[in-house]
């Protein structure tokens, strides 16, 4: 760390909270020019808070907020970016059906003295901008057909490159490519040797290790911890993080990893030459009883669309699904549920709603088997508290506004909502993205229990971690076709990487 | 008010007072204008805080109330319908086309005893009501502009079927509820209240109100919850629809008359009872408590201006910006709830 330099960015006892819930409680913060400083915890710990209150996203707050020693207040994120503060949320917020280019400048064109916006001008630079970044797109295609990942360094590369002087990144890589993260690094390094102080925000800890200077430890609302990188280790920073001994917690699965023979119970699901245009071609596999199906593959390689075709949200062009033994083809998502499959998409956004409080979140999916049609809210009230006691979220009141419940603790009201009445299926996209080490084990413990009782279970991911710590089976899909199946052999994060 | 979030959520919410009565500004200041408008007019003029001017209040509403009952669940979906005016005219003609007329009417009408006429008036306008929900579901029209073609659809089957023509009757049943009163009290504002309390009751305490609420707040959630969205969405046309035909046939009879565009004033009425209430545009919050208010708010605003013998054309301007005001409150509320849920 700088000695004897003046922080561009301080904060000192910041306290805040939500509806009378603390999420930071007293927490001092400071960062430099030049500097690019990590941030880990748990969910819910208290980083993307802090980050928002210094991206302008939060005005209402207590304690010092200081830029460049003087007391400053930003009543909005606008008042933030004028000062040079620039934040890349956790959730893409990008605009779809605009061109590359325009997302690159969105907000400020380049415009002739007539205030036309001189497109060609526009379409160079972004693509000059994006070419340092590594990224060969056309800057005039619609930035909504590009894979995710891709728009996501898009997204990125906009906030890198908009000159500001505090860079704040929440959880960028969880959507790149391994090569993709080795470019965003380079980016960043760069960015910190031109002055720019930049703030990195991941689950992932050898990421952290690797590209931060200093490293900052939060757990429940408070820091506990900030060291220098070079002087700190992945288990240190975990023990730090959940306060137990954190040894054994994570998994890097760099090693082989022996997958168990074939333990199959009856197959409850057959996928039969599955297509959809331009996403999937003749996909064929079962999934049975007892069992976990893992489904790997790189961002866009058809996983979305497969997930949503078993859970009758999409229709496949051609192929037949067969659950338990009878061809189906769900009208609706609502035929699905009947048919005994559940879906937990990989946004929460997409299935919680969070303007209702929890009970109401769990009890949505199984009204039909409470109540015929009067409603019974003390019955809905108490199924929720025994999910919420079981899957432990925090805090444990079953009338709170979802919205109120930190990140891990939404993924786990959307798993809970299956649960009561388990299905026969159960679809999981990115079960663990996003989420501390802690909650991540909740999850896995939570899929075994759902294994024994007999789910079929189908886990779609493109982290192979996730993967790798929850699946019997494994298959690798590229570009929308089943090109490897792992079974019964050794596995290991090389040696998914290789076959997609 | 009574909605079922005031009910179940705001007792159990640890919270400050302050930012309760923030999450429940859709329901307070809805209920604030129509307590200031009241005494504004009471105070105004010796006329309006009578008993009698209560029941004329009454009275006035309860057409615009049947129909408003439907909308609030359309509302509360995130869609609208635009053609509830239409739909309401329609029946009613229909009503009476079913009815024998006195001779001088000249309309090839087709008379039937009172029940087929009522029974063919609902099917009717529950048909259309489902031509609405096939193309909202089905094909995929967004609300406004199908339920605008219907509207004009509606207005054709009416010019039809009375072709310029006036008819007055209506079966005896239809009359009695539209025209008589009971101990005093107009039927027709028993039957509005019945169906508000009926609307209220569905909202709150059934399956199929929940999935109203939930497919309103968060659509895309609702499907992945594995919510037949589609098929709610259809019911809920179909309802707004047969609310509207039941006003319709209400209106023939109040107003002892059923003619062409006789109802196009109650488009704007109904939308704005449910919104003036503080039922969210964008779905999923509010309920009939909210367009009971709403109703009286209109009530006392329209019945009031009568009363302080303003410039008549001034009236509309008013009523105008009445609603441009609750509109305001309306994305206000949605923002600042977003905000406390944050």
């Amino acid at each position: 760390m700088p000695q004897g330099r003046s922080p561009i960015l301080e904060l000192q006892g910041i306290t805040k909270s939500f509806g009378g819930v603390e999420a930071l409680r007293g927490v001092d913060f400071a960062l430099y020019a030049g500097e690019i400083h990590g941030l880990v915890g748990e969910n819910g710990a208290g980083k993307s808070t802090l980050m928002k209150i210094i991206a302008g996203v939060h005005p209402e707050f207590s304690g010092r907020f200081l830029v460049e020693g003087k007391e400053t207040r930003f009543r909005s994120a606008r008042d933030a970016h004028a000062a040079g503060i620039a934040m890349v949320h956790q959730e893409l917020s990008v605009a779809p059906d605009l061109t590359v280019a325009e997302n690159v400048f969105l907000g400020n064109q380049p415009t002739s003295r007539l205030g036309l916006v001189q497109w060609r001008r526009m379409a160079r630079e972004a693509g000059e901008q994006l070419a340092r970044f590594g990224i060969d797109v056309d800057p005039m295609s619609r930035l909504g057909d590009l894979p995710i990942g891709l728009q996501q360094l898009i997204e990125i590369a906009r906030v890198l490159f908009s000159g500001a002087r505090i860079v704040i990144l929440d959880e960028p890589t969880s959507a790149l490519s391994p090569p993709e993260v080795e470019r965003l690094f380079a980016t960043l390094r760069r960015l910190r040797d031109e002055g720019t102080g930049i703030v990195f925000i991941s689950h992932f800890i050898e990421d952290i290790l690797r590209v931060s200077d200093t490293v900052t430890v939060f757990r429940n609302g408070r820091k506990v911890a900030e060291t220098p990188a070079s002087t700190t280790t992945k288990g240190a920073l975990i023990e730090a993080m959940i306060g137990r001994g954190g040894e054994a917690l994570e998994h890097s699965y760099t090693d082989d990893l022996m997958l168990p023979a074939a333990n199959g119970g009856p197959v409850v699901l057959k996928v039969d030459q599955l297509s959809l245009a331009r996403s999937l071609q003749d996909v064929s596999f079962e999934a049975r009883s007892g069992e976990v199906l893992g489904i790997y593959g790189f961002m866009g390689c058809g996983q979305q669309e497969l997930s949503r075709i078993l859970f009758g949200k999409l229709k496949p062009d051609s192929g037949a699904l067969i659950v338990d033994g009878s061809q189906k083809s769900f009208a609706s998502t609502a035929a699905a549920r009947r048919a005994g499959v559940a879906l937990v998409p990989e946004s929460r956004r997409a299935m919680l709603f969070h303007q209702e409080p929890v009970y109401k979140n769990i009890s949505i999916s199984i009204l039909d088997r409470i109540s015929a049609m009067l409603l019974k809210p003390a019955q809905e009230r108490d199924i929720a508290q025994r999910q919420v006691e079981q899957l432990q979220i925090r805090p444990p009141v079953v009338g709170l506004d979802l919205g109120m419940l930190s990140g891990g603790n939404q993924q786990k009201v959307a798993l809970a909502k299956w649960l009561t009445y388990p299905p026969r299926l159960l679809v999981l996209c990115e079960p663990t993205r996003g989420m501390d080490v802690g909650a991540k084990n909740d999850v896995i413990n939570i899929v075994r229990d759902l294994r024994a009782k007999g789910l079929a279970i189908i886990v779609l991911s493109t982290e192979p971690e996730t993967v790798l710590s929850l699946a019997d089976r494994i298959l690798v899909l590229k570009r929308g076709a089943v090109v490897r199946e792992f079974k019964n052999e050794p596995v290991s994060k090389d040696r998914l990487l290789e076959a997609a | 008010m009574a909605s079922s979030e005031a009910v179940s959520g705001a007792a159990r919410r640890p919270r400050g007072i302050g930012s309760f009565l923030r999450s429940q500004m859709r329901n307070i200041a809805p209920f604030l204008t129509l307590i200031f408008l009241s005494l504004f007019f009471a105070f105004a003029s010796p006329s309006f805080a009578t008993l009698d001017n209560l029941g004329n209040i009454l009275t006035q509403v309860s057409v615009t109330g049947v129909i408003a009952v439907g909308l609030t669940f359309v509302i509360l979906c995130a869609e609208i319908d635009l053609s509830i005016a239409s739909i309401a005219n329609v029946t009613g003609i229909a009503v009476a086309y079913f009815t024998v007329q006195e001779s001088y009417v000249n309309i090839a009408n087709i008379p039937l005893p009172g029940a087929a006429a009522i029974l063919l008036s609902l099917l009717l306008c529950a048909t259309l009501g489902f031509v609405n929900a096939l193309g909202l579901t089905v094909i995929g029209i967004p609300s406004f502009i199908m339920t605008l073609a219907m509207m004009q659809i509606a207005a054709g089957i009416s010019a039809l079927l009375v072709r310029g023509q006036i008819a007055y009757k209506v079966p005896d049943l239809i009359a009695t509820l539209g025209s008589g009163s009971i101990g005093g009290i107009p039927w027709i504002v028993i039957v509005a209240a019945v169906m508000l309390l009926a609307g209220h009751l569905v909202l709150t305490y059934t399956r199929f109100g929940r999935y109203v609420y939930m497919v309103g707040g968060n659509r895309e959630a609702a499907e992945y919850s594995g919510l037949n969205v589609k098929l709610i969405l259809g019911v809920v046309m179909v309802i707004s629809a047969v609310c509207s035909g039941i006003g319709g046939m209400l209106g023939v009879a109040h107003f002892g008359s059923a003619q062409q565009n006789e109802f196009d004033t109650y488009l704007l009425d109904s939308i704005a009872a449910v919104v003036v209430g503080g039922t969210s545009l964008f779905g999923g919050r509010g309920g009939i408590g909210n367009t009971i208010v709403g109703l009286f708010v209109l009530g006392v605003l329209n019945n009031g201006l009568d009363h302080v013998n303003i410039d008549s054309f001034l009236k509309i301007l008013i009523r105008g910006l009445i609603l441009l005001a609750a509109l305001i409150i309306n994305v206000y509320a949605q923002r600042l709830r977003e905000k406390a849920a944050e």
